[in-house]
């Protein structure tokens, strides 16, 4: 479903700021796959999901989804394969629209906008009844502006928006660690049942060790720019948080100093 | 007081017509959220094109079309200045605004062109103000216009497109991430936005019987003297988007009627700029300093 090949990204290249974020990392995704991603600050995982979904175009190798080249294409171009979570609530919504309004917009992604009606009555009914599956009372409140959501409320609604149109490959970065742990758990569980009732094909960035293990049929973890460990079916469920802990300090040549991840225990 | 009250219509019209041009500010500096200087310069534009139309022998309308389609060649090299060339949005408005500086003195040959009411055939002026039926009355005619305009942009906006372009203002990254083209949308909202403004150029070439090169010199302050006026009086009652640009309008009126008593009052009028621009820069700061000064403590706690 998704072929990385040999990518690599530098940012600020010449400055003192120069940063090899990605280095020749390569990455292949059956279909279906629900992998997440844990390594520490600066190892590149919101990277490697910018890369996938073209924020910036990448300094040499090729990406590609679903058998097509994207390497080429712009952000908003990829973005009719792709559905994507972000950390903060308040990147995947437009606040100043309504609920319906922000749906209508995820419906049509990846078609042409034309001068159509933005929103049709048929669809209204679809949106009630998935808002209402969401089980946090949204779906009498379709016409409501998003920016009186609350955060939890917001990135459920992003999820939906990013599974409406059915993607290739479902991307969320961090998208719960902005959240308090109950509201956290919530969506998570949303999350799941969205990615298992669609049998979408999913990268999940997370600091959460116990998270990364439990979800999902695949985990790797990556360290400065590269895929350091990369374990899926059985051994990923027999693993432990001691392990991974075990296995980044390995990897990272015995320097654990990542107090997130310490915490994330 | 009669002089006040003679000079009300005449304030009335001239808002209307500057009203055209601050529902094109809203677009850029609501919906968008860019503030485009171009205005400055396209309002000008619109003005000389239409003048030199119809100099030219061309029919009112014709020559109105013109000037809006030359008010959207102008809102197109803004956007790709800032779109293509990634310049920052203000510094691609001004860069517009400084070429056409010559450019309207291009269309024009010289700095001002004055047309004749009684020898060409005008939509507006000051002289069908006051005494003449109501289909030739200015105020009507203008009024009618903004409306037109309004139930056009409520219904662009409501279209899938328009929707789109609405998500590019508020939260282009979420934008993107639904495919949408945000620097299209730019370019298109900021053609959009100065066809408007241009056709507001063209009225008051018309109404004024000149075109002048400094004509928009200051325009983006007053329109957003009456996007600002416009919301602090109608901003509770207008919530929706049509209604809010029938606010802007209204507030294009109230800007000019205010203007019309300040100079009643005696004023010295070399200060009115001086008095728009500190009026403006007050009520722009409303929302910072409420935030810094007047915010009550939210309370923590509550459901996340």
């Amino acid at each position: 479903m998704l072929e990385v090949k040999n990518i690599y990204k530098t940012f600020n290249p010449g400055t003192v700021n120069e940063k090899l974020a990605l280095n020749g990392l390569s990455l292949t995704l059956a279909d279906r796959d629900f992998v997440t991603v844990i390594g520490g600050n600066g190892a590149g995982k919101s990277t490697l999901l910018n890369a996938i979904a073209g924020t910036w175009p990448v300094d040499e190798g090729q990406i590609v989804i679903d058998g097509k080249d994207v390497t080429k294409l712009s952000e908003h171009k990829r973005a009719g394969f792709l559905g994507r979570v972000f950390q903060d609530p308040m990147n995947g919504t437009a606040a100043t629209m309504g609920i319906e309004e922000n749906l209508a917009l995820a419906l049509r992604r990846g078609h042409r906008r034309t001068l159509k009606q933005g929103i049709s009555g048929s669809e209204r009914k679809l949106y009630r009844d998935l808002l209402a599956k969401l089980n946090l009372g949204l779906e009498n409140r379709l016409t409501s502006k998003v920016g009186l959501l609350s955060g939890g409320q917001r990135q459920a609604l992003t999820l939906l928006m990013a599974t409406l149109e059915k993607p290739k490959l479902l991307l969320l970065d961090e998208h719960t660690a902005a959240l308090d742990p109950k509201t956290a758990a919530k969506v998570l569980e949303t999350t799941e049942n969205i990615v298992n009732q669609d049998h979408l094909t999913t990268l999940m960035i997370t600091h959460n060790m116990k998270d990364a293990i439990q979800i999902g049929n695949r985990l790797i973890m990556m360290n400065e720019g590269q895929i350091i460990y990369d374990v899926s079916g059985e051994e990923k469920k027999r693993l432990t948080v001691e392990d991974l802990l075990h296995k980044f300090a390995e990897a990272s040549g015995g320097a654990f100093a990542n107090d997130r991840m310490m915490l994330a225990k | 007081m009669m002089s006040l009250l003679n000079a009300l219509p005449g304030a009335v019209a001239q808002g209307l017509i500057w009203g055209i041009m601050a529902i094109g500010v809203y677009i850029t500096f609501r919906v968008l959220d860019i503030a485009d200087l171009t205005v400055d310069g396209s309002l000008c534009t619109g003005g000389a094109v239409c003048i030199m139309l119809m100099l030219g022998g061309q029919n009112v309308w014709v020559a109105m079309l013109g000037a809006v389609l030359a008010g959207m060649l102008t809102g197109l090299s803004t956007g790709l200045f800032h779109t293509f060339m990634g310049i920052p949005a203000i510094l691609s408005g001004i860069l517009t605004q400084l070429g056409l500086y010559s450019i309207n003195l291009k269309i024009m040959g010289k700095a001002n062109q004055a047309i004749n009411v009684d020898k060409f055939d005008l939509l507006v002026s000051l002289r069908f103000i006051k005494n003449v039926p109501l289909y030739k009355n200015t105020i009507p005619i203008v009024a009618l216009t903004i409306v037109i305009l309004i139930l056009f942009l409520y219904w662009f906006f409501g279209t899938e497109l328009g929707c789109s372009l609405r998500a590019t203002g508020c939260n282009d990254k979420m934008a993107r991430a639904q495919g949408i083209n945000t620097d299209f949308n730019r370019v298109l909202g900021l053609m959009i936005s100065n066809g408007l403004v241009a056709l507001s150029g063209a009225l008051l070439a018309q109404y004024q019987g000149f075109a002048d090169i400094n004509m928009g010199r200051g325009a983006i302050v007053i329109g957003l003297a009456a996007v600002i006026i416009g919301e602090a009086v109608f901003g509770r009652v207008f919530r929706n988007f049509g209604f809010r640009l029938l606010g802007v309008a209204l507030g294009s009126i109230i800007y000019y009627l205010v203007l019309q008593f300040v100079i009643w009052m005696g004023i010295d009028t070399d200060l009115l700029k001086l008095l728009s621009a500190v009026v403006v820069a007050i009520f722009l700061a409303i929302p910072t300093w409420k935030s810094r000064y007047f915010s009550k403590p939210v309370k923590r706690g509550g459901k996340g």
